[in-house]
């Protein structure tokens, strides 16, 4: 992976910026000895590393401006950083960069449950947002598998998704307002806890925007009363071709869960023996999970039922209990750790019309011949966000580039039946050299145009998103 | 001067020639506010469906498509715009035919705003015409992406000020078995916001929560289901009187008529406020000491509809939102001041940056949002 040559004007501005950094953040709030840095050398796309110039670790939204006040005036490159969950490497450092961790802002500021709505530092980790509010009902919707790990301030930045956004939406629909801190050190409040904005939809433009506009320290999140219940069921089928199908009958239907997963036979073989969930032996596997009360999920599920039955499912087994439901989830929610414990793997994170899924699985699988990688299918099949699991071998020579070139064809696939590279995972470093695959150089420029309004000096997280060449002209002007 | 181009192509030529400010039209029945332009770009000859995928839920149509055609389409298999646009017809009292361009550009929703979202929110992507005359698209057609900056909230909403907009996706949703809408007996303001906040509030997926006159709670769903949730509801809020039901047709006439505003049809002057929930009672009772009018609620008390028969109320209720958080819009009247909500030195910047890099000419709709 190319990343820019580090500036050695900007190397060489170290002790200074340490000094000027520690006056406003104090001794612990700058880390700069070489082992400490190691932690933040690289986010979970741990095949790219480098440790940055320095860490800072603000405590409040003034501190963050300070810090940023300064790398603006030094003209020091910063890399946001959240838990550091990106799977793009949306959070990994360059040499001459320093990366601003917002891990020690992680208070609840606000919340109102008649109104609906939660104010957090933006820190917090997602799973501990709705931790503070479940003892009165209530949920933050969003879950990305890595929510017990994953800070607010990183789902803005990538608009996380996860496996209940088919009914539910992901960040960006469930988002209200922030504090955002540009990068010259200016605070501003976009939305609140009213609905919609009067003028021009900056929050939208925001969220999604990994990191290059400015740096969100509070937000303002919708929260929703849990449901009185959910279950999932599980339908296996011989074909990959029925299960999609299936699927689109189920939303035609005009029945709306909150998750459907797909998982292939690679997929059920390693989860199985890994969680010990029992599913069947057969070609493809959907849970579907609906959710109300007990008679209305029972309703639901035998209209899934009724559906599924005319495609000869191998297998209908509805979970008639929290310790089933436990058992069919529990393989799907391992996929990950599962396949990690046989191989190392890529993930990777298309979009595809839910039409072309028989095709694309079809064309993947020809494609592990040609590359002569094994690879595995799990995905939210209800919206068409596709995980692709390549194993490779990371002490093999070679097997890196082999499975980041079967990779970049596979999502070159989902781009040419009307998809798109990344569904809920972010281009980050990883798919940045891809972006002219999907988009016209007008329509990046337009893009970066808006970089250009928010952080003029090209130094938020400058060298992700954009191929370096379509932003090099930017990012050398600003220097 | 009007400009009528029928395709994209045409589009980016008319624009890439433009030698003065245009006002961008579709349907033309949205004319929130004032354009400082002569000449008009009329986008309704881009029309048509391009791709309808039931199974996906997503739907892709030419800017200038006709909301009826749109409607019509998907009803055949069961399915609609979830956020519900209000026909601005009803209200402005204008003619001409609604196009979904014009829904997305003004960003509009309805009362099942409260519950799934705006019209921002189910759009997937967009093509537009921005002011250099280059053709720039977005987003796509499939409900999950993240691939680069979303432009596409940020053109929903902006009212033809960035760009001229050429193509829109939607993600689209089932219709629902049936619909009934429980009536409560409340006419306080601040009682009412309550009331609909203790449904929102609750895990019955209430869908509608307005005030008009009554208050109004709507549940969809599939037949057994509804009936359940609705005595459930009635349960929960036994604590504010008599309540009634309204079930089918009778339901759907109600919250077609707080969709329209159709109770201020006639009235000279309509403000629309949003506020947190919360605040509006308190904002009522501010606007009422000054101000004589007629309200009415939605989204649960966040949004409000103003009706008088003077000017003054749209700068008053702009004011109060500046101090709280909100935005107020002066929708209806022959105001001189802007419709829209002045923004904060720092927003106001950046969305002044913004239009700068989307039309350095400054030749979309100018001074519509934002003036000097």
């Amino acid at each position: 992976m190319q990343m820019p040559v580090p500036n050695p004007v900007t190397l060489a501005k170290k002790a200074k910026l340490t000094e000027r950094l520690r006056a406003v953040l104090g001794k612990d709030g700058v880390i700069s000895e070489e082992i400490a840095l190691k932690a933040y050398e690289c986010d979970a796309l741990t095949a790219y590393r480098c440790p940055p110039m320095l860490a800072l670790l603000p405590r409040t939204t003034k501190e963050v401006a300070a810090a940023l006040r300064i790398c603006h005036e030094m003209d020091v490159p910063v890399v946001p950083r959240g838990s550091g969950t990106s799977l793009a490497g949306g959070a990994m450092p360059t040499a001459d960069s320093v990366i601003l961790g917002v891990s020690r802002m992680s208070e609840v500021l606000e919340t109102d449950y008649a109104d609906r709505i939660i104010r957090v530092q933006t820190g917090r980790t997602n799973l501990s947002v709705t931790g503070a509010i479940e003892g009165e009902g209530f949920f933050y919707a969003p879950d990305p598998s890595s929510q017990l790990a994953c800070a607010i301030a990183g789902n803005i930045a990538m608009n996380s998704g996860g496996a209940h956004c088919l009914k539910y939406g992901v960040t960006t629909n469930n988002l209200m307002g922030v504090t955002m801190v540009m990068m010259d050190g200016e605070i501003v409040e976009i939305g609140g806890a009213h609905l919609d904005s009067g003028g021009l939809d900056l929050l939208g433009l925001i969220c999604g925007s990994e990191g290059q506009l400015g740096v969100v320290t509070e937000a303002t999140l919708r929260i929703l009363h849990k449901p009185e219940g959910a279950r999932p069921v599980l339908i296996g089928f011989d074909s990959n071709e029925v299960a999609g199908a299936c699927v689109s009958d189920i939303i035609r239907a005009g029945i709306l869960p909150v998750a459907i997963e797909f998982m292939d036979r690679m997929l059920i073989g390693v989860c199985d023996d890994y969680s010990g969930a029992g599913y069947p032996d057969c070609e493809a596997l959907l849970i579907v999970e609906v959710e109300g009360s007990e008679a209305e999920i029972e309703h639901q599920l035998g209209l899934i039922h009724e559906i599924a039955k005319g495609h000869n499912p191998v297998e209908f087994r509805k979970a008639t209990s929290a310790e089933e439901a436990g058992r069919i989830w529990a393989g799907r929610k391992a996929a990950f750790s599962a396949i990690g414990k046989v191989s190392d793997y890529m993930c990777l994170d298309g979009t595809i019309p839910v039409s072309q899924l028989p095709f694309v699985l079809k064309r993947i699988g020809e494609l592990s011949q040609t590359y002569g990688l094994a690879v595995g299918n799990v995905f939210h099949a209800g919206d068409g966000n596709m995980h692709p699991l390549i194993l490779y071998d990371a002490n093999k020579p070679g097997d890196l580039e082999i499975c980041e070139a079967f990779g970049a064809e596979v999502l070159k696939l989902c781009v040419e039946v009307g998809g798109c590279l990344t569904g809920e995972h972010g281009v980050g470093i990883e798919k940045r050299d891809l972006m002219l695959d999907q988009f016209a150089p007008e329509d990046l420029d337009m893009q970066m145009a808006v970089k250009d309004v928010f952080d003029p000096k090209w130094l938020l997280n400058p060298a992700k998103v954009f191929p370096l060449a379509s932003s090099e002209a930017r990012r050398i002007a600003a220097e | 001067m009007e400009f009528h181009p029928k395709s994209e192509a045409e589009l980016a030529e008319v624009v890439a020639g433009l030698q003065a400010p245009v006002r961008v039209q579709s349907g033309g029945t949205r004319a929130v506010g004032s354009v400082v332009a002569n000449d008009v770009l009329h986008l309704g000859g881009i029309a048509g469906v391009v791709d309808y995928e039931p199974g996906a839920l997503t739907l892709v149509a030419k800017a200038g498509t006709p909301l009826v055609e749109i409607e019509a389409m998907l009803a055949a298999e069961k399915q609609r715009l979830s956020f519900e646009p209000m026909d601005h017809r009803v209200l402005l009292g204008t003619k001409g035919e609604p196009t979904i361009g014009g829904v997305v550009a003004a960003n509009v929703s309805g009362p099942r705003r409260i519950s799934v979202g705006a019209c921002r929110d189910f759009a997937l992507g967009v093509r537009f015409v921005d002011g250099m005359g280059r053709v720039v698209k977005n987003g796509g057609r499939v409900m999950k992406n993240v691939t680069g900056y979303d432009l596409v909230k940020l053109m929903a909403g902006s009212r033809g000020t960035l760009g001229a907009m050429s193509e829109v996706s939607l993600k689209v949703m089932p219709v629902p078995e049936v619909e009934t809408t429980l009536v409560l007996h409340v006419t306080d303001a601040a009682q009412a916001v309550e009331a609909m906040s203790a449904a929102l509030g609750s895990p019955y997926e209430v869908t509608g929560a307005a005030q008009s006159g009554a208050v109004y709670l709507r549940l969809e769903g599939f037949a057994p289901s509804v009936a359940y949730r609705l005595e459930e509801l009635e349960n929960l809020l036994g604590r504010f009187g008599e309540m009634e039901r309204l079930v089918a047709a009778a339901s759907a006439k109600v919250w077609t008529d707080i969709r329209d505003v159709r109770a201020f049809a006639e009235q000279d002057f309509v403000t629309r406020v949003s506020l947190r929930p919360s605040d509006m009672s308190a904002f009522l009772a501010a606007a009422q000491a000054e101000h004589s009018f007629d309200a009415m609620l939605d989204w649960g008390g966040g949004l409000a509809w103003l009706a008088t028969d003077k000017e003054s109320l749209g700068g008053f209720a702009q004011s109060f939102c500046a101090a709280n958080g909100g935005h107020a819009t002066r929708v209806k009247g022959a105001f001189e001041a802007c419709a829209f909500q002045p923004e904060a030195a720092g927003v106001a910047r950046l969305s002044y940056g913004l239009r700068q890099r989307f039309d350095p000419k400054g030749l979309f709709n100018p001074e519509l949002m934002a003036r000097g």
